[in-house]
């Protein structure tokens, strides 16, 4: 078992934080890698990127949404309780690299991988300007942690409760409009990563997104993440999950997003009723 | 000569099965098994040739008659010893070897009528023994102190670790999915080979000592260089072939295609048919169309006809004498209801608005020359585009090297296609003290092909850790 030694609720007990025993992982992991969790016998293989690691206590940290059966599940583990079964860490590495002023644009939980990563470029010598964005206040996380690793730091809300009144993509515009940017990371919604890369590209400045397809094993070994970069197949537990934004066909991860959301909204549910009946 | 007359009067004695109608929407076991008496009828059939021939279209030399004779007897526990002498996963081989061009493609009685049921046969001494065996250990040698690693628990990984744990090694197994066993517990179905039957086989190794470290995906968990640091004195990489072919036509991303790895450990690991009962989903095809032609082909489509699926097609580029697919297979495919459409390859799949694929459209082939396997190579005739519905496709075109474990030793070398290379005599790698052998080194082949490489590769490790590289 993988014992969980911290959880904290966060946007109003939506965005759930677990502290992690594991060792192995804890030791080997980069910026950018993510892990596959099981909870118990019967459940699902869930990757979810590391937001945090500490190889000295030999704990990784991730911060997820609840949004169907699983995360619910695990939402329901407390301290002292554990996953069955942690994999990783998988993926490649983010590779961090001096490169001048270095875009960072976090929404939603996108926000918990990306600071991370934020931290890994600031740490190498980078200027760091990030913009992170949620629909509202109180369920914008991490935001201490993000103001911390930047130089300049932009938060922004869809209802206007806090910082920029809009979206991220708005910010970036100005952003990129005003001055030399290196480089641009997105992590968050596919739809958001779909329109900063658009910009990006406007303004001819590399991005690099992370991106969260559908997986199993983690190991390149069932096809089912692969994702379309600039028309060629990739699997993106393998070869990812990090491409370069302007190569990502997002209608079709979009798509592919959706493969099973009936039969998960009927376990869900499942999973709901049974809960509150007890 | 008159006895052998006496013996032929007895025919093949069948293997009872369940109805084709019932079983074809149900997981359970296919064939029953023998019962004593039935085994015993059967094993009174071989003829106990002096210089038997269906030893030698056995890989690993199973002593065939051997075990036979003591089946006849009644002598069960002395059969299953025999045949752990040179299988150590009989109850596994009895039900997927390809006998049919192993052993009794070579039994002498197959020239005049049906051979013995030799996989029958050993599928019962396996199951008598753990049904009503005393589950007794065999005798360990006295421990070396030498540790020994293996990579991966398929078939091919858990030879290697049931060899050398009875020599006196500490073994440890690493796998990268949280459960061991291989192509044997993620690919192959439960109504082909029980669960629980692969679960006893390891419990079995773990009584003897065996660690089983599940979850560590070498080469990103640990690398092959820090096993050794951890003070291991030599790694097994059985690590399966692993990588899912597709067929790179248009239409290939829409959702409704999954390639049999995805299908099938859906299904299998992670019990999707029991969904919601457990949390993995797996599509649920009204009509399913399986690109191919070898066992991993008739798998998914018994599987997505036990799914609920009105109608169930294998499409295959090849004719019926290519299939590469067990006979048993392709046969009990035909009684559940699924419908074969060979000289047939897809050119490309069709989706509706929402990304879901709604058909396919395909190409006749005729055969053409033999090609570098041997066989005829499809050729496709030029205006034959025809469309199939379809709203389920599972690729099922074989497999590749995964380079997962490979590319993070760069040390080892591989050939063209990215498989390890190995001497074949005794497994050695080009990495000192890394053995190698399964599918990662012939590509995707057969169980027992994968444990007999294992069991060369285990003597090989033995010597070393006994007199030196
Ligand atoms: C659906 C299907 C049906 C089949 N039917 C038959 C049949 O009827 N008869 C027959 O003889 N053969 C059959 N085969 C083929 C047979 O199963 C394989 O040839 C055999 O299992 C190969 O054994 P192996 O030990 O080399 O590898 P595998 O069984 O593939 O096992 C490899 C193991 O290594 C693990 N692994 C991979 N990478 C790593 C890593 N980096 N670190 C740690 N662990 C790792 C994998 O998770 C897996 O558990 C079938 C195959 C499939 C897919
Ligand atoms: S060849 Fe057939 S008859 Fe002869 S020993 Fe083998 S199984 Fe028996
Ligand atoms: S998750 Fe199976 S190949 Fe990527």
């Amino acid at each position: 078992m993988f014992k969980i030694v911290k959880r904290e609720e966060m946007s109003g007990g939506t965005v759930i934080l677990n502290e992690i025993e594991a060792p192995l992982i804890a030791k080997k992991a980069k910026p950018g890698q993510f892990v596959i969790l099981k909870a118990n016998e019967t459940g699902e293989r869930i990757p979810l990127t590391m937001a945090d690691t500490d190889p000295e206590k030999g704990t990784i940290t991730v911060i997820f949404m609840v949004v169907g059966k699983s995360t619910a599940l695990f939402k329901t583990l407390k301290v002292g309780d554990g996953y069955q079964d942690v994999i990783g860490p998988l993926g490649k590495a983010t590779h961090l690299e001096k490169l001048g002023t270095v875009v960072c644009v976090g929404g939603g939980t996108g926000i918990a991988v990306l600071h991370p990563i934020t931290r890994g470029f600031k740490l190498i010598g980078n200027r760091i300007i990030s913009i992170i964005g949620a629909r509202s206040k109180d369920i914008l996380i991490l935001e201490d942690r993000m103001r911390a690793v930047s130089d300049e730091f932009y938060p922004c809300t869809d209802d206007g409760s806090y910082g920029h009144h809009g979206f991220v993509t708005e910010v970036l515009k100005e952003v990129l409009k005003k001055q030399t940017v290196n480089l641009v990371i997105a992590i968050g919604p596919v739809p958001m990563m779909k329109f900063v890369s658009k910009i990006t590209k406007e303004f001819e400045v590399p991005t690099i997104v992370s991106l969260n397809p559908i997986m199993v094993d983690g190991t390149g070994m069932c096809g089912g993440c692969r994702v379309s970069i600039g028309g060629k197949n990739k699997f993106a537990c393998v070869d990812g999950p990090e491409f370069d934004g302007h190569l990502v066909d997002y209608d079709e991860l979009m798509l592919r997003l959706q493969a099973y959301c009936e039969d998960e909204k009927r376990c869900h549910e499942g999973f709901c009723r049974l809960q509150e009946a007890k | 000569m008159e006895e052998k007359e006496k013996k032929r009067k007895i025919p093949r004695q069948p293997m009872p099965e369940q109805e084709p109608k019932v079983r074809a929407r149900n997981f359970m076991e296919v064939p029953l098994g023998y019962t004593s008496e039935l085994a015993m009828k059967e094993a009174e059939r071989c003829l106990q040739c002096k210089k038997p021939s269906c030893m030698e279209g056995c890989p690993v030399s199973v002593d065939i008659p051997g075990f036979i004779r003591h089946i006849k007897a009644g002598e069960f526990t002395e059969a299953i010893r025999n045949l752990w002498s040179k299988n150590s996963l009989p109850a596994v081989c009895g039900r997927v070897c390809p006998q049919e061009i192993q052993c009794e493609g070579s039994c002498i009685l197959g020239k005049k009528e049906a051979p013995v049921a030799i996989g029958n046969l050993e599928r019962f001494a396996a199951d008598h023994e753990r049904t009503h065996g005393t589950g007794e250990l065999p005798p360990k040698a006295a421990p070396t102190g030498k540790k020994v690693a293996v990579v991966g628990s398929g078939p091919s990984g858990l030879t290697v670790a049931g060899d050398l744990i009875v020599k006196g090694h500490e073994v440890t197994v690493f796998e990268a999915f949280h459960k061991a066993g291989g192509v044997l517990v993620y690919g192959i179905p439960e109504f082909r080979l029980p669960k629980e039957i692969v679960a006893q086989e390891i419990h079995f190794l773990e009584r003897l000592g065996v660690k089983v470290e599940c979850n560590a995906v070498v080469g990103r968990t640990i690398t092959l260089d820090e096993i050794f640091e951890q003070g291991y004195d030599a790694i097994y990489i059985g690590v399966g072939a692993g990588l899912p072919k597709f067929l790179n036509v248009p239409g290939e991303n829409l959702v409704g295609i999954l390639s049999a790895n995805e299908y099938l450990t859906r299904a299998n690991l992670m019990k999707a048919y029991l969904f919601p009962e457990v949390d993995t989903p797996i599509p649920h095809g009204k009509n399913v169309i399986v690109l191919g032609g070898g066992n991993v082909a008739m798998d998914s489509a018994r599987t997505a006809m036990r799914l609920g699926a009105d109608s169930v097609r294998i499409v295959y580029r090849r004719s019926k004498a290519e299939l590469p697919a067990r006979a048993a297979e392709v046969h009990h495919a035909e009684e559940e209801g699924i419908q074969f459409f060979f000289l047939t390859n897809p050119t490309r799949f069709m989706g509706n608005e929402k990304g879901r694929l709604v058909g396919m459209e395909c190409l006749k082939m005729e055969l053409g020359e033999p090609d570098a396997s041997g066989r005829r190579r499809p050729i496709p005739i030029k205006g034959s585009e025809f469309k199939m519905e379809c709203d389920l496709v599972v690729v099922a075109v074989g497999s590749g090297a995964n380079p997962l474990l490979t590319s993070s030793t760069p040390d080892m070398t591989l050939n063209k296609w990215g498989y390890i290379q190995a001497d074949p005599q005794n497994g050695k790698t080009t990495k000192k003290r890394v053995w190698a052998g399964g599918d990662i080194v012939t590509g995707a082949a057969t169980v027992i092909l994968a444990m007999g490489a294992g069991r060369k590769a285990a003597d090989s490790i033995h010597k070393y850790l006994t007199w030196g590289w």
